[in-house]
């Protein structure tokens, strides 16, 4: 096999953030830019536009009728009014009635709409210009009709004020854009440093060190610490669990292979074969339940083992049912019994561990071959909403002492046997699956189930 | 009563509306570039400044015609309808003319670290700029005038006409509106500054004050005792004048002097337009400064009191530039000019 890739590190939260707070500064950027330059252009025209009436009014104030006509006093104000608009070229023109130029200049665009006043575009000396027409009617003796001021201006002022609105806006939302990053730059970081916590805390342990976390988080971060510490404690029973076993195997093989020791040892100072040949049965005798109890303790550690960790799966109990009587087949045979197998017709659903639940029966079952009294059965059924795995003989059952031990690891001391030992890994499998092990003694036998709530069917 | 004194200039008798006064060639005769200056300013009192500008261009020469303001406002502006620009830089004391030049889009815009510099007062759109300082003054003959009637303000000048109108009937002169673009212009900017105006003219009229056209014609008229006060003569003659002639007293009007800032313009598809604008910023750059106060064109308020026209302690507020903006553009309105000059005919025409 080639080497393991190492994990893939893909790009960083801040980088992101980041990304994201720039793609929302950069659309709002351009949606305001476009208003604000729509916006700075309205309010330029708007200004500008009163400035253009504002100065033909005080131009049309200034007309005064001389001798049966217009007389115009070119008011400086007027121009003075215009000259806010610094860089830009003033065209006037005053017409009378006939529409004769009175002053101003010949050329000067005339509006096509009537009416007071009339704003209007042209050009002026090959440069686009605002113009506005404003009419003053006179009544008097000498005179009587309208004059009209027309008064235009190009656009220099009006692009520069637009553009300065505009920009005016793109500083501000500059200056925004780099407050709202650092803000989130530091909230990033703020956000991110329990998780850097964390890790060090990680880091920092040593080995052996598998307490839970207790590193304060917000909400998010928390249940990354919280599943951490899930793992950990399942690592820590895992461990547990392994230590616990060894333990148990040594504790329980250390009295029966001592007892096979003092009856080798009885073997080799005996001089009568007959007596030997009795002694060596009996050390055989010890080896078969010897290797049996190995058995047994090496399935509560893998039961304990899958535990935690082993995949529920959707299974029909009846198929496991039937696994484990197969499995016994052999040791119904040895004993020399009968089993009777009791099976209904209809699919008993459950999500197990099939290895779990598989050893859990047969360990009861071995159990009542071992030491119960036929007639023996067993079987699967429903009851109450529930699945039941049930082994039922004519017998007493194990001792209370022994029943009120089952939910313990194992039993103490040799004597009892691996039938507490088959108890307790039932009882463990049961609690794991979320069930419990029911035993049951009455005067036709002693009954024991795994009761496991049911699954629905798939 | 109206006298008019028609003038005859110089070298070359303009007879003819639309003909320069003079025309002269500066620089090296071999020079291959021709730059073609159109002015209203006597060649003998720019000369220095423009072979100053010479000096560093070896291979450029200066044509330089002389004109009459009207005259040349009138030829720039034909010549710009017709797109056809005879100069590549046009120079006029009468701004006004040059304002409504660049209203017309006539002129071309130039942009330089030195017409950066000016006041904002004194330039106009980067098309134009004010190259000289030079105040409105008061002229009188220091032995006609005895030292106690000289008129330090235009309140003296009223006084003094109020109180010995015999002595100084028709011996008073300004230049006259109608002739002069200069003259109207600063005639137009007194009517704009203050009410004393109004008086002036008046008074102008009481005591047949005589109406003429041209600087040379009034310094001359005041030296040889024709005339024992000007008014609103243009400093810079007065000041080149006076530095021969001690006789010429100068005034600087201390209610309130008048600044002129004799304009430049580069008429639009010059010929010569990378000369021109060279030039312009050569004229309004400070280095240049020295050479046009030499010439007496850049009379600032440290001038005037180091030649004694103003007393001490005369601030610069009482300075006026004529500002390079669009408001000039009354000044050459229409029916403002016919209400201007009937106000001027009725103070002149009065017996």
């Amino acid at each position: 096999m080639s080497e393991e890739t190492a994990p893939r590190t893909t790009l960083s939260l801040q980088a992101r953030i980041a990304l994201a707070i720039g793609s929302v500064v950069a659309v709002g950027g351009i949606l305001v830019l476009i208003a604000a330059l729509a916006y700075g252009r309205h309010a330029a025209r708007e200004a500008f536009d009163r400035l253009l009436v504002g100065a033909a009014s005080d131009i049309a104030e200034s007309i005064t009728i001389r001798d049966g006509a217009p007389i115009v006093d070119m008011p400086v104000s007027a121009f003075e009014l215009l000259a806010l608009a610094p860089r830009d070229r003033i065209d006037y023109r005053v017409v009378g009635r006939d529409g004769d130029t009175l002053t101003g200049s010949d050329v000067t665009p005339r509006p096509e709409n009537t009416g007071t006043p009339v704003f209007y575009g042209a050009t002026f000396g090959g440069e686009p210009a605002r113009y506005v027409s404003v009419t003053r009617r006179f009544a008097e003796r000498g005179y009587t009709g309208p004059v009209e001021v027309i008064i235009g201006h190009t656009l220099h002022a009006r692009r520069d004020l637009a553009f300065d609105i505009a920009q005016n806006a793109v500083v501000v939302l500059g200056a925004a854009g780099v407050v709202i990053a650092v803000f989130a730059w530091l909230a990033v970081l703020s956000a991110l440093r329990p998780l850097a916590r964390i890790g060090d805390a990680l880091a920092r342990r040593t080995p052996t060190d598998l307490s839970p976390m207790s590193e304060p988080a917000p909400r998010e971060v928390a249940a990354l610490r919280d599943a951490l510490n899930s793992f950990i404690a399942r690592l820590q029973r895992q461990l547990d669990a392994n230590r616990d076993l060894i333990a148990d195997t040594a504790h329980q093989l250390r009295t029966p292979l001592a007892a096979i020791r003092v009856q080798l040892d009885a073997v080799t100072e005996e001089k009568d074969p007959g007596q030997q040949r009795a002694l060596l049965d009996r050390a055989r005798n010890r080896t078969v339940a010897l290797s049996r109890l190995l058995d047994q303790l090496l399935s509560q550690g893998l039961v304990i083992h899958r535990g935690d960790s082993a995949r529920r799966e959707l299974l029909d109990l009846r198929d496991i049912a039937l696994e484990i009587y197969e499995a016994s087949e052999l040791e119904i045979a040895m004993n020399g019994h009968s089993v009777s197998l009791d099976i209904p017709d209809t699919e008993l659903w459950v999500s197990a561990d099939r290895l779990s639940v598989t050893e859990a029966g047969k360990n009861l079952l071995g159990n009542s071959i071992r030491h119960g009294v036929p007639p023996i059965a067993f079987g699967v059924s429903r009851a109450n909403g529930e699945a039941h795995l049930w082994v039922r003989d004519a017998g007493n059952g194990p001792d209370a002492t022994i029943l009120a031990r089952m939910d313990t690891r194992f039993s103490n001391g040799a004597s009892a046997g691996a039938g507490g030992l088959g108890l307790a890994i039932a009882h463990a499998v049961a609690v794991n699956h979320g069930g419990r092990l029911v035993p049951f003694c009455d005067r036709g036998g002693f009954e024991i189930s795994i009761v496991l709530p049911c699954a629905a069917a798939s | 009563m109206i006298r008019r004194v028609i003038l005859a200039l110089t070298v070359v008798a303009g007879t003819c509306a639309g003909a320069q006064e003079l025309t002269e060639r500066i620089g090296a005769t071999t020079a291959a570039q021709e730059l073609r200056v159109r002015s209203t300013t006597d060649l003998d009192v720019l000369r220095p400044v423009l072979e100053r500008f010479l000096d560093t261009r070896p291979g450029t020469a200066i044509l330089y015609e002389q004109w009459l303001s009207n005259n040349l406002y009138r030829r720039s502006v034909t010549e710009c309808e017709a797109g056809t620009p005879g100069a590549d830089l046009v120079i006029s004391s009468a701004v006004h003319q040059l304002v409504e030049f660049v209203n017309r889009a006539c002129a071309a815009s130039h942009v330089s670290e030195a017409t950066a510099r000016l006041p904002p007062r004194l330039s106009w759109r980067d098309e134009l700029w004010g190259i000289t300082r030079e105040p409105a003054v008061i002229v009188y003959n220091r032995d006609l005038v005895p030292p106690e009637e000289v008129p330090r303000s235009r309140f003296d000048l009223l006084d003094i006409l109020r109180n010995a109108p015999d002595r100084y009937a028709g011996r008073i002169a300004t230049y006259d509106i109608e002739a002069s673009g200069l003259g109207f212009l600063f005639a137009y900017a007194d009517s704009l500054e203050a009410t004393t105006f109004g008086g002036l003219l008046e008074a102008f009229g009481r005591t047949g004050a005589v109406a003429t056209c041209c600087s040379a014609e009034i310094m001359a008229g005041v030296l040889n005792g024709d005339y024992l006060i000007a008014y609103n003569i243009l400093g810079s003659y007065a000041f080149d004048l006076a530095e021969e002639n001690p006789d010429l007293g100068i005034v600087a009007p201390s209610d309130y002097t008048l600044i002129l800032a004799r304009g430049a313009v580069v008429p639009r598809g010059a010929r010569n337009y990378m000369m021109a604008t060279q030039l312009v910023d050569f004229l309004v750059s400070t280095g240049t400064q020295d050479t046009l106060r030499r010439a007496n064109l850049h009379i600032d308020l440290d001038a005037l009191l180091e030649k004694g026209a103003v007393p001490d302690g005369t601030g610069a507020s009482q300075l006026r530039a004529i500002e390079l903006s669009p408001k000039l553009l009354v000044a050459l309105d229409r029916h403002k000019r016919l209400l201007f000059k009937e106000v001027w005919q009725n103070a002149f025409s009065q017996d």
